[in-house]
């Protein structure tokens, strides 16, 4: 209890002495908020098209303008959060569990596991990225779940190769020997006293690899893998408006881009303040 | 406190002869590492091809030490960095497995069983160690509670009330103020560091604590108050120390006896105020000369040159000393000296009885 008030009391120190977290921060919540009550707070149904109103530019009326359906483009965007957030998250938090664990073990047991785990990393990354996530998607079928698959494989070596760094250098420590005095196994160990210190690290990685899943998602959209059409998708919303931009149409590719931009944006520098917030090191 | 009086007795009558039996006695241990990296992955897979066995050069970082550490004794173990003390003290506390000899606590094997598993067995509460830089031998993320708490949960199944009362208890033992045990360990001062390290040892009661220069990286100031709080724990816990120092002086004020290690043997041992106050291995003058006086200005000393032998898979019949001994004689590099009594004392020189006569 007291310790959570501490926290709470140092994520306002940190939040006050850095604008920038702060700032980071709003919109983090802002980008939450639209994830979870976006479809109660939008003026109009995503979905439904008014072709007497297609492609009117951005008004009072109509923020972010119309697209080719007459569909209004804030009401999508606004929608839209929910499902690349979604996504983002659980590809993170999939490949935080995984890569996590395995990187941990890996740099802790040295050895055998180390080898398993840093050859699969290597594996992976030996594929263009981009290129791997699409082939993961085309195999395993094109829905939103394997996009989550595909995003956390992808990931999986950044992951596992920062936690082996930081778990290796933690081995040898002396609160790692005084542990074994006190009787606590290899497993316990690992989870109970090495785990908390790599954590930190791993969730800067997390903020930053968030942007970069929802990227990801989008870009798997953008080349017609993954979401489909007519669902709202930031990707998808990007690609369609791409064909417009020649005649003038900028706003339909430009007000998802920009909401894409502002998530990578925000997770990015979240992941400094994050990082100030759970490491108690810098507690003062 | 009259939990560990009581399994020590305990162990007296079952285990071994009436005849007060040291807490701690060691035979012959050795521990070796094979040196890697010498023989590539190529390199072995040729040597294996050609068959016959594949012998690694090692580094005999314990070689063959014995000794006994008698109830309520207070041991210490000197000797220059790199002669094998640490791996010495990690053996002892298994934290690694020796290479060969024996470790018996109380009449009862303890290298019988792999370090690995050696977390859950019932004696792993009776050896503890206090580290040498509390600061990173405390999880920077466990409070100074959770720090303490962690061995008497483990080891003694405390729950709730009574593993609070009973951390309350090992911090007022160790004269740590109940209000710091909130705190991490980067909110606590050095001194205090130092004894959530001393209090995490002592908590569980153990019978033999091994301390590895547990004063070597505090203020001079804090060192002297620390090193009473040890000498007051022992005597009202009752326990056996293995000091490990650096500081001749130190040892000199707080053991019983003394061991000098030199490459990973033990080279003279003894009570502590004779074996500083009369060497008789070449090693243990140095090493007493070593240590700044006023008084003497140095004339008479003897002064190290050199560096030492490498213990990477060592000459059995050359004194380990030899090369940087002032008398080093042929025989020194014919036969290896054996550890032989003078009186209260073992010696390994070839030359000790000259030493004493003079």
């Amino acid at each position: 209890m007291t310790a959570l008030v501490a926290t709470m009391r140092h994520a306002r120190y940190v939040v006050s002495e850095n604008p920038v977290t702060g700032l980071a921060f709003g919109l983090f919540v802002l980008i939450v908020l639209a994830a979870l009550f976006g479809p109660f707070l939008v003026p109009y149904d995503p979905l439904a098209s008014n072709t007497s109103m297609a492609l009117q530019p951005p008004s009072a009326r109509f923020w972010f303008g119309t697209d080719q359906l007459g569909r209004d483009i804030f009401s999508r965007v606004i929608v839209a959060t929910r499902l690349d957030f979604g996504i983002a998250v659980s590809s993170v938090v999939l490949v935080f569990a995984m890569g996590g664990l395995a990187g941990v073990a890996a740099g802790f047991f040295g050895g055998w596991t180390d080898r398993i785990v840093g050859r699969i990393a290597d594996t992976i990354m030996a594929f263009p990225l981009f290129v791997l996530a699409m082939g993961i998607v085309a195999a395993l079928g094109n829905t939103v779940q394997n996009i989550v698959i595909a995003t956390a494989i992808v990931n999986f070596p950044l992951y596992a190769r920062v936690a082996r760094a930081e778990a290796n250098v933690r081995r040898e420590a002396g609160f790692v020997e005084a542990a074994r005095l006190s009787g606590n196994g290899e497993w316990r160990i690992l989870v109970f006293q090495v785990l908390p210190n790599v954590i930190p690290i791993l969730v800067v990685q997390m903020s930053l690899t968030m942007g970069y899943a929802i990227l990801n998602a989008a870009g798997l959209s953008f080349i017609g893998l993954g979401v489909r059409p007519p669902t709202p998708e930031w990707g998808i919303m990007v690609a369609e408006g791409a064909a417009f931009i020649v005649s003038g149409e900028w706003w339909i590719a430009f007000f998802p881009g920009l909401a894409l931009m502002t998530a990578v944006f925000c997770f990015n520098l979240l992941g400094d303040g994050l990082r100030d917030i759970v490491d108690p090191r810098r507690r003062t | 406190m009259t939990g560990t009086l009581d399994t020590m007795s305990s162990a007296t009558v079952h285990g071994a002869p009436p005849a007060d039996p040291p807490l701690l006695d060691v035979g012959e241990l050795r521990k070796r590492f094979p040196v890697s990296g010498t023989l590539g992955l190529i390199g072995r897979l040729r040597r294996r091809m050609k068959g016959g066995p594949i012998h690694l050069p090692h580094v005999y970082a314990v070689d063959d030490v014995s000794f006994t550490i008698g109830k309520g004794e207070t041991v210490g173990l000197v000797g220059e960095s790199g002669c094998g003390k640490s791996t010495l003290v990690r053996v002892l506390t298994r934290l690694l497995d020796p290479s060969g000899g024996i470790v018996r606590l109380g009449g009862r094997e303890l290298s019988l069983t792999p370090a690995r598993r050696f977390a859950k067995d019932p004696d792993r509460a009776r050896i503890q160690m206090v580290f040498q830089d509390a600061g990173e031998s405390v999880n920077p993320r466990f409070t100074a509670f959770a720090a303490i708490a962690d061995p008497l949960r483990r080891l003694r199944g405390l729950r709730g009330a009574a593993l609070t009362a009973k951390v309350e208890k090992a911090a007022d033992q160790c004269g740590l103020p109940r209000a710091l045990l909130s705190r991490f360990p980067h909110q606590l001062s050095g001194g205090q560091r130092a004894r959530v390290g001393i209090a995490r040892a002592v908590a569980v009661e153990p019978a033999l604590l091994v301390l590895d220069e547990p004063t070597a990286a505090l203020d001079v100031s804090v060192q002297v108050v620390i090193l009473q709080l040890l000498e007051r724990l022992k005597t009202e816990l009752g326990m056996s120390y293995l000091f490990v120092s650096h500081d001749l002086g130190v040892v000199r004020l707080l053991c019983d006896r003394v061991l000098v290690m030199y490459l990973g043997k033990i080279v003279e041992s003894g009570p502590a105020r004779a074996v500083f106050a009369n060497p008789l291995h070449p090693y243990t003058r140095a090493l007493v000369d070593a240590a700044p006086s006023l008084h003497d200005r140095g004339a008479g000393r003897i002064r190290l040159q050199g560096e030492p032998r490498s213990p990477i898979d060592p000459d059995p019949n050359v004194c380990r000393f030899y090369g940087r001994c002032p008398k080093g004689t042929d025989l020194c590099r014919a036969e290896m000296p054996a550890l032989r009594r003078f009186g209260e004392r073992d010696v390994a020189c070839h030359f000790a009885e000259e030493i004493t006569a003079r």
